[in-house]
């Protein structure tokens, strides 16, 4: 019996010392610690993390530094990224710390140069996997999960690995025919990397698409609205969701069942980065060891941002099955070819062409 | 150590010999940092142009054209092969045949001319050092032809840090073997000083009278200085036995012609006639005169005896000697100048030695030749070109010494039968002291005519050779 667990309550947290809260267009900017006007320093955070997820370790480091004000600001992955390109140029002003789930885009700023390191105590006890060129340094451990609807779909369905699935989606009259959703890869930085790595990591990536595309899987945007549709019944399975995002929603609803496929789960740390025209590098630098101090550790855990494999462990979220195979997706260099414009395009052509265009359903 | 009577100590050997390899291995050391940090660089260049051209070929390798158009697919283990150097930067760029960019980064510096397959090269990009390669894939395919060039670069940080760990190794092994050699090298200090050690133990035990050669064991490197110590005992064991022989002679020569001298004396205070107290008183006096001649030559062979050990020799004309010889000689003792004949050759005839001691030697012969042979007497200088050797010779027409007596002539007191009161026989002995002193020897003869002949003979000095 595996127990994967999130020791959080979550919504318990939101934010009640978050002072001010701009909703601007995508972009949602919430303050943290003293008042602006009396703030001695602003750490300036932009990040792909919800506020409510993020804002305990933002809150406690607030709490840490006197008379510091933090302002995150929640964007999109995609978007993140521009502002930091745009802002390691020159054009616009640099955050002073990049937190993004993307973290094949992180590795590539820093690959550009838009990047400055951080050689804290904290950062080399990390494992190689989990930093580059102490730049780029993962902060999390999310799992790639299957999230699938408890009452729905009947325990001996519940798919344990890639395997499973392929097998359930074989029958022309399965379950699960146009109610399995996974992210639209061309706008999830998220959904890409987790289907790219998909491809790198098995040959059961092609038929698995294959099987994908015979059941008119529905590709759409946002962990969010596809567990709130999994919960409420509309699709039975959400493939490769986040695991942070899934387990917290999963602490808070019966319905929704999680599970680390045993084949192999992908883990993804999201990654911090200094960007190199930062006005408060020190700042951010402090941060990033905070986050990695026991301390930060355990309130990014509560967070549901890293996920611990416990057998022990009494979580809200449990599923059955053998010990996953984790692989965490490596901070390196490789993450680039994803990026790359014909690469990008090769496979986006791969996943259109199998999935028959079923991109383009339901939102 | 500072014992008195050491002058000028000098720095200890071990430390000229921790110097010089100090120095040495200073030197070395630089020479082989220089040569060793050059290694490392050419070694890490070398090293990470192989991983580079590696995933150029992969990349060249994964491009496809499809209906005319260049397809990139990046292989990951191209990009595997490049994170092999974990924290540098990572480049690249696809060019078509038109010089357009297919994909990566446009702005990568690529080679003018993409002729060779595969060429390296260093550039600045994007504010740091990056060494890139450069590959070519050649198409013929329906719809296109010509060439793509795959660039492939990465910045220098595992080159540099691999060059400096082969560099700090290259050190590390190099300093080891410094301080073993160092280490060595005191140990050979020690042992081959070991039989300078034994050679002071062996004089210091030994007995302050014992001036016997030491035998102490010795490698061939300090033989040369047991010699000059053996060498050195043995001159001063001759010194001191000469010091006491001439000594026991003083005192043997001495005794009789004064116990006679005070004989005579209390024979004249007992005696009241005055005509026999003038002979007593001359017969005092004869034996006074022989007494001081016997004192003389007692100095003068102490003094030749010192010379020869300790004046420098130098080349000196023997004809020179001679005429010094011929005009310092008793002037009493020539009845007529006619009795005396120097034969002097026209050219120099030059030797190494003293020329004191040699006027000495040679006046002695001329003395005794002149005192107890029979004139005339020839005095000649010769140059033994056969030999080597230059000669002094005296010789008289009298009987001369007897055979039966030549063989202990030179030694001290070997008195033949005639000598007189006078003589006490020393004049020989300090010719063949002043003989063996030059390396020469003394030797009696007789001529075709019967004369005897005394000849002083010493290694001839080449002449020109001065």
């Amino acid at each position: 019996m595996i127990r994967l667990r999130v020791m959080a309550a979550l919504f318990a947290v939101l934010a009640t010392r978050a002072w001010a809260q701009d909703v601007d267009g995508q972009s949602r900017v919430t303050q943290f610690g003293a008042w602006l006007d009396s703030a001695s320093a602003v750490l300036t955070i932009d990040g792909s993390t919800d506020t409510a997820v993020f804002a305990p370790i933002l809150e406690a480091f607030a709490k840490r530094v006197p008379d510091l004000a933090i302002r995150y600001r929640e964007i999109t992955t995609n978007e993140l990224y521009q502002l930091a390109e745009r802002g390691c140029s020159g054009a616009e002003t640099a955050a002073d710390l990049v937190v993004s789930s993307s973290i094949d885009q992180q590795v590539k700023l820093a690959n550009d140069g838009c990047a400055q390191p951080n050689h804290s105590t904290q950062v080399k006890a990390l494992p190689a996997w989990a930093k580059w060129r102490d730049e780029v340094v993962g902060l999390t451990y999310e799992p790639a999960v299957i999230v699938y609807n408890r009452d729905l779909v009947p325990p001996a369905q519940v798919p344990q690995s890639r395997f499973d699935l392929i097998d359930l989606l074989r029958p022309d009259d399965n379950l699960f025919n146009g109610r399995i959703a996974t992210y639209d890869i061309e706008r999830s930085g998220v959904g890409y990397l987790f289907a790219f790595m998909d491809a790198q990591q098995a040959t059961t990536f092609g038929r698995l698409i294959e099987a994908f595309g015979r059941n008119k899987v529905v590709a759409t945007c946002c962990s969010a609205e596809i567990i709130d549709a999994v919960a409420s019944g509309r699709y039975l399975i959400g493939y490769n969701m986040l695991g942070s995002y899934a387990l917290a929603r999963a602490a808070g609803d019966r319905r929704i069942g999680i599970v680390a496929p045993t084949d192999y789960t992908l883990v993804l740390a999201r990654a911090a980065l200094i960007p190199k025209r930062a006005k408060n590098p020190d700042l951010a630098r402090q941060f990033i060891d905070f986050a990695l101090s026991d301390a930060g550790r355990k309130l990014l855990s509560e967070s549901g941002l890293i996920v611990s494999f416990d057998e022990a462990g009494g979580g809200p979220a449990s599923l059955a099955g053998v010990v996953p195979t984790l692989r965490p997706i490596a901070l390196s260099p490789v993450l680039l070819i994803g990026l790359d414009q014909q690469t990008r395009e090769n496979f986006l052509a791969l996943w259109r062409s199998s999935l028959g265009g079923a991109g383009s359903g339901v939102r | 150590m500072t014992e008195p009577g050491i002058a000028g100590r000098t720095r200890s050997i071990t430390v000229r010999l921790a110097a010089t390899i100090a120095l040495i291995l200073a030197a070395g050391g630089v020479a082989i940092s220089i040569a060793a940090y050059a290694y490392g660089r050419q070694a890490a260049q070398e090293a990470y142009d192989r991983l580079l051209a590696g995933a150029a070929f992969q990349i060249a390798q994964s491009v496809t054209i499809i209906e005319g158009h260049v397809v990139v697919n990046l292989p990951v283990s191209a990009f595997e092969l490049l994170a092999l150097a974990p924290d540098d930067r990572v480049f690249y760029r696809v060019i078509g045949p038109d010089g357009a960019t297919i994909t990566g980064y446009d702005d990568l510096p690529s080679t003018a001319t993409a002729k060779e397959d595969l060429a390296f090269y260093s550039a600045d990009y994007s504010g740091e050092a990056v060494r890139l390669a450069s590959a070519v894939r050649r198409f013929a395919e329906r719809g296109f032809s010509g060439q793509v060039q795959v660039v492939v670069g990465h910045t220098t940080r595992a080159r540099a840090a691999l060059a400096r760990d082969i560099t700090t190794k290259a050190l590390v092994l190099v300093a080891g073997a410094g301080l073993a050699l160092v280490a060595l090298v005191a140990f050979a200090v020690r042992t081959s000083l070991g039989p300078l050690v034994r050679i002071e133990q062996a004089l210091r035990s030994r007995d302050p009278k014992d001036l016997s050669p030491l035998t102490v064991s010795t490698p061939r490197e300090v033989e040369a200085i047991v010699a000059a110590i053996n060498r050195f005992m043995s001159r001063l064991s001759s010194r001191v036995t000469v010091m006491q022989n001439l000594i026991a002679d003083a005192t043997h020569q001495l005794k009789t012609p004064i116990a006679a001298v005070r004989a005579q004396a209390e024979l004249a205070i007992e005696e009241p006639d005055p005509a026999r107290l003038r002979t007593i008183a001359r017969r005092i006096h004869g034996r006074a005169v022989g007494l001081s001649r016997l004192a003389d030559q007692l100095l003068n062979q102490a003094l030749i005896i010192h010379r020869s050990d300790a004046a420098a020799q130098e080349v000196i004309d023997l004809r020179e000697v001679a005429i010094r010889a011929t005009d310092e000689t008793d002037h009493d003792l020539l009845s007529s100048g006619l009795d005396l004949h120097l034969e002097l050759p026209e050219h120099p005839v030059h030797a190494r030695g003293d020329a004191l001691s040699l006027v000495e030697a040679t006046k002695n012969l001329l003395s005794n030749a002149l005192r107890y042979g029979t004139p005339p007497v020839w005095f000649s200088v010769e140059h033994d070109h056969a030999k080597g050797t230059a000669e002094f010779a005296v010789t008289d027409c009298g009987p001369g010494i007897p055979e039966s007596d030549w063989k202990d002539s030179g030694r001290r007191f070997a008195r033949s039968a005639g000598s007189s009161p006078d003589s006490a026989g020393l004049g020989l002995a300090i010719v063949n002291a002043v003989a063996e002193a030059h390396r020469g020897h003394l030797t009696f003869s007789r001529t075709a005519e019967g004369r005897f002949r005394v000849t002083l003979a010493v290694p001839a000095e080449q002449d020109g050779s001065q």
